[in-house]
Order: structure tokens, then sequence, then C-alpha cells
């Protein structure tokens, strides 16, 4: 059936508090309006008050009394309203939330999911556009995931909710709208698991969240040119799964990665180390980043400069071949 | 700014025995102790304050990393820690080593932390006190969030219904988390006791320093009660405490209990005092202490006698023999403990990682 990113979302939402009572809903906005996305919307009508919770305005407070639910017994879904908004709570995340199992040896879980709409290109204003996954990323004991597409969104909420782990859970807020479709009776692939969403054979391009449909986007533009290129959703972001990615980049010899992020101490940096690494007697050619700058979120009228597309993968992948 | 001859009069708080051990009468707070219980407290009060003497000479002597000490507030910590019932929950900052003798813990639980061989690594469940919060007030929203918990859980609003309390220092009033905490607690009505020990100094910085109103007046701006207790006074501590557990698990929402006490030794081992307070001020307190007073009044009201003193003091002092040799037991974790616990659900890449510098470290065995 096909559903937008946001109503998959929505329903794999619904089905995580069916689920399990011990599930909770917290946020700003998320009761009666059904959050600013609207992702939670009519969970409130359904499930009450004390299951989708509306929080006072303070994002350190969601996640600092999410951990407490979470000692308790519960297993909090966390929503961030915008991604330039989750740094008042970076201290419960990074010093708390992330450390919790590791001081306390195991003993105590905070099973804790952070939802952020993340990402640019919806014509925002400044810290309404933003991608902070590099600094969850380099944070032990946090988990990071994106997801791309109805599917994966529908999936991977409800398996983020179901594990044990803390999980920062990044949607990709200008696909929302886009449809796909739901394999609402498949069961899903795991989802610390990084997945080919196109196959190719002269290039790899590596992306996630939002720049899944910008890689898939270019690869089909490339194929008219002749040019074959293996698309890889990378999922998760830490830990990151690069089997997928070194099996492809063996085959092809050329590795391009794409993230909204700047490219400096970013995921892309990562993926750059460790496929060289990794995949060193098999390349034709460098790692080569199509990345933001490394420049604050600039100006929505100017974003499309910043932000990668199409083109700007285009070139990328011709330059692997100039090697 | 007020540094050198510093000493702030008395404030108004609850008090029910005096420095000089005089009961006195306060007309809504009140208690009924058996002499076993009186005797009880004074217990509690010597061996908390003996074991914490050892633990700053094991620290001392290069056996801790640091040590924060408890000294002259163990009877806002003896205070509230026996009025918690077994069902409460606590939520320490890093000094509450009083709470956890009064929760029956084991003293060596909380000093793996600052030997350097855990990070507190108890179960919170299991023990009804969280493990150790270092970073200031953080504790307080999970504290917040556990309450609500109890609310949701529906176990609140009976007389055996549970409450929380959260610890927390006047350095703490002034962290965004603690006065969110507050927001939360109170629009949620949760089932907290806001346990503020204001032993006057952050580190170095005076009170003065966090806030232009008496700590326990912050309250009612968040809509409950505040209310300002003798820190040093063992029995109005647990009289005011108790009443705000009370009244927290009868649903009658969250409280700020503000003791008022001093801090008589440095904030920790690694600090100096002498740079930022007089002297005078410290001597000032010592005529306050909490268990003087609580001796005077016992042997005045013929509860305990000398012979009970000595043995409270024997008692401790082979307590404190005991710690510092089970302390100077604790083994090293090994190498590769680093790397457990990190997820409940595992990680490749770091599992990867462990191996390879398995290889590594077996790559000298016979090396050296």
């Amino acid at each position: 059936m096909a559903e937008t990113l946001g109503k998959a979302l929505n329903l794999g939402l619904r089905r995580a508090l069916e689920s399990d009572d011990r599930v909770v809903i917290m946020g700003e906005d998320v009761g009666k309006l059904g959050g600013v996305f609207r992702i939670t919307d009519g969970l409130q009508k359904d499930f009450g008050e004390q299951r989708v919770i509306d929080t006072p305005l303070a994002e350190s407070g969601i996640i600092g009394t999410a951990i407490g639910l979470a000692i308790r017994g519960y297993r909090p879904v966390c929503e961030i309203q915008f991604d330039g908004f989750v740094y008042p709570a970076y201290d419960q995340i990074v010093s708390q939330l992330a450390k919790m199992y590791y001081r306390s040896q195991g003993n105590v879980r905070v099973p804790v999911v952070v939802r952020i709409p993340f990402g640019g290109g919806i014509g925002a204003v400044e810290h309404h556009s933003e991608s902070p996954e590099a600094y969850f990323a380099h944070t032990a004991g946090l988990k990071v995931v994106a997801c791309s597409n109805p599917n994966d969104a529908y999936w991977m909420i409800q398996q983020a909710i179901s594990g044990d782990d803390p999980v920062i859970f990044l949607e990709p807020k200008r696909r929302y709208w886009e449809k796909g479709e739901v394999s609402f009776d498949a069961s899903p692939i795991p989802l610390f698991s990084s997945q080919v969403v196109r196959q190719g054979t002269d290039v790899t391009v590596v992306a996630y969240g939002p720049m899944v449909r910008t890689a898939l986007d270019a690869a089909t533009a490339a194929a008219e040119d002749g040019r074959s290129i293996e698309v890889i959703d990378l999922r998760t972001l830490s830990p990151l799964d690069l089997g997928p990615v070194y099996e492809s980049v063996r085959r092809t010899g050329r590795c391009v990665v794409v993230h909204e992020a700047p490219s400096h101490v970013s995921l892309s940096s990562e993926l750059a180390a460790r496929v060289t690494e990794q995949c060193f007697y098999s390349l034709e050619a460098p790692v080569l980043r199509v990345t933001g700058f490394d420049t604050p979120y600039p100006p929505a009228r100017v974003e499309e400069e910043y932000l990668p597309d199409l083109d700007r993968v285009l070139d990328a992948v011709d330059r692997t071949f100039g090697f | 700014m007020t540094n050198g001859d510093r000493i702030p009069p008395d404030p108004e708080f609850v008090q029910l025995l005096d420095p000089d051990g005089e009961r006195v009468e306060h007309p809504d707070y009140s208690v009924e102790f058996t002499p076993d219980e009186y005797r009880g407290l004074y217990r509690d009060l010597v061996i908390i304050r003996k074991l914490d003497a050892e633990a700053t000479a094991l620290q001392r002597q290069g056996e801790l990393g640091i040590w924060a000490s408890l000294l002259g507030q163990e009877a806002a910590q003896v205070g509230a820690g026996r009025a918690l019932r077994p069902q409460d929950m606590a939520f320490p900052t890093y000094r509450e080593h009083g709470i956890l003798h009064c929760r029956g813990i084991d003293p060596i639980m909380p000093l793996g932390l600052f030997r350097g061989v855990d990070q507190g690594a108890w179960d919170s469940q299991k023990h009804k006190v969280h493990m150790y919060t270092i970073v200031i007030g953080a504790q307080t929203l999970h504290a917040t969030g556990y309450a609500m918990g109890i609310t949701m859980d529906g176990k609140v609003g009976t007389e055996d219904g549970e409450a929380v309390i959260a610890f927390f220092g006047d350095g703490a009033t002034a962290q965004g988390d603690v006065n969110e905490s507050f927001v939360w607690a109170s629009v949620f009505n949760a089932p907290v006791v806001f346990f503020c020990q204001n032993n006057q100094y952050a580190i170095s910085e005076p009170l003065e320093r966090q806030t232009r109103v008496p700590l326990f007046k912050r309250a009612s701006g968040f809509g409950f009660p505040g209310i300002r207790v003798d820190g040093n006074d063992v029995l109005a501590t647990y009289a005011v405490t108790k009443q705000a557990l009370d009244n927290a698990r009868l649903g009658q929402g969250p409280t700020m209990v503000e003791a008022y006490t001093y801090r008589m030794g440095a904030h920790t081992t690694s600090d100096d005092p002498t740079r930022y307070r007089a002297g005078s001020e410290v001597e000032a307190w010592r005529d306050k202490d909490p268990i003087k007073r609580m001796r005077i009044f016992l042997t005045k009201a013929g509860i305990a006698d000398d012979d009970f003193f000595t043995q409270v003091d024997d008692d401790a002092a082979k307590q404190a023999v005991e710690l510092r040799e089970r302390v100077l037991a604790l083994p090293d974790p090994g190498p590769l403990s680093i790397f457990d616990n990190v997820y409940p659900g595992g990680s490749p890449l770091l599992d990867e990682q462990r191996a390879q510098q398995e290889r590594y470290l077996a790559s000298f065995e016979g090396g050296h």
C-alpha cells in the first residue's frame, strides 16, 4: 500500500503503542496538534494523555524525564521538534542517556528513542534545517539511524522502539510527503543494517536519509548516459554496517558518499577512512564526498546552493573516473 | 564581595532540636521516636561521619582518586534518608553517602567510583537509589520522570503510595535542568520531593552567587510549596521530609525542602577551602554540629549514656577498618572490560575493535 513517509511513521508509532503499553510518546505539540509535522496525528486521541504527552517547552526536560521514565520501566519515544532544537538536550543525551548502561555495568537500561526531523530543503528559517547526526554518531552508547523511505520509516521506528538501545532516529523531513509502498506484512530487514537500493557496476554511491532519493535520481540520470551507479542506503549511522559497502566497492572500485551535513569530521570522513582501509587494493579512485559546506546552514533562498543535488552527485561520479 | 568574616545569621527554618541540644516545639512539625529510634539516629550520624573520615583518609593515602565528603551534612542526610519508605526512590548527587547508609546499602558500593574501578555500576531499581550523578542537577529530571512513571503506574494517591526524592545542592539551583524539573514536576503534579542541601558553597562560590532570594522561596514561583529546615537538626529534617514525601505519595504533588546546613570540609579532596572562606566562619558552624546537639539531647533526656556513645564510636571505628580493608581489596577491572556494556543490543563494530585490542595485547605476551 502506498503511504507518505510521514504517514508511515504515524502508523509505525501507532503499532508500537498498541503492541506495548510501556511505550509512551512525549514532546512539544505531539498531543492535540499531532506534532508540527503531524507525525503523531490522532495518537493522543486514541491512546490518551498518559501515553502521548504534550510536554513543557524544554528539550533537556524532555530527554531528562524520559530517562527517568525509562528507569521506571517505560519506553519513551521523544520528539524533538526540529534538528536545531536538540542542542538544549545535548547534555542529557550525551552525558546521561548514552552512558547509563555503561556506567551501571549493564544494570540500568534506558530504552529511549529520540525522533528528530532533520535536514534542509523545506525553505525554513535558521535552526530548522540542520544535520546533527555526526554529534550523535560520535557518542558511544547511542545508536543512530536514518530512514529514507516509507517502508523503512514504518518498520525502523518500531524496531528502534522495541530494542533496548537508546536510538537517535533521524527523519528526512523534506521527504515526509513523498509516497512509497509499505509492506505491512513482510518481515523487515534488521534495523542496524545497510541496504543496496539500486544495483550497479561502475561506481558505488552511499547515502542516507533525504539524500538517498537524490542518489537514486542521480543513478537514473547516469543510466541514460550509460553509466551504472550502485546506490546504498546506509540506514544505520552508528553502528555502521559497511559490509554491503565494501562488497560493492570491491566490485565497482569507486565510491562517492553523499550527505547534507558539513564534510568536516562527518559520516563521510568515517566512510572514506574505512572504505580506504578495507578496499584499498580495489579502489580505482579516492573516496569522494558530496556534502553540505563547512558553513552554518545558509538562508533558505540559497539553500539549494548548499544542499547536494543530482548534478553535484554526478559531478563527483565523473571525477572518480578522472584518476 | 562576601569573603572573610562572612557569617550569615540563622535564617528562619523549622527546628526541633537546637544547637544546644534543647528540644524546640514547632506548630506544624513534631517527631515521636522511641528511645531505640533516637539512639538509631545518633548511631547513623556517627557511623556515616566516621566512614566519611575514613574515605578522606584513603584518598590522602592515594587509595581513592577523589572523595566528596559529607562532613557537616550528616543530619540532613540521615533525616531525609530515614524519612524514606522502602518503596520510595532516591536520586542522589555524588555526596549522598548517608542516604545510601540509610537505605541499608553496603558502604563499599559507591567507593568503586571514587577509587576508579567503576562508574557507579549499581542497579538503581534494586537498591531504590539511582547511581550517583556528577553532572550538576541532571538527576533532578530523572527523578521527575521516574515520579511521572509512578503516577502512570497508579502508585500514587494512597497511604502506601510511592514517592521520589531528588537530591541536589545550592549551586545546582542555578542549573537549567533543576528549573526544568521544577516546571515538569509542577505541571504533572509528580510525586517528587526536591531536597536541596544548601551547604552554602558551590566549590568556592557562596550562596549569594547563585541566588538573590532564599532558595526555598523559588518553589512558590513554580507552583508548589517550599520549606526551609535546619539541616543540622536530624529531627526536624526527618519530620519535614517525611511530611513532604507523604504529601507526594498521597497525590499532593511536589515539595522543595531546603536543608540549611554547612559543608564543614572541602568540596572534594581536590579543593582548598582556605582560599575562599575564613576559619572563623567554619568555627561558628562547628557550634551547630549535628552530632553534638544530638548527644547532649540524648544524655539530658536519659535516652543514652556514655557507655552507649563509646559503643557506637567503637562500632563505627570497626566498620571503618573493615571498609578500608575492602577498598584496598577492590580489584582493578581487566583491560578489555572497557568494551563491556556499551550497548544492550551490542555492536559489531565494537566487537571488532575489542578483538583487535585483544590481539594487540596478546602480542606482548612474553615480550616484556
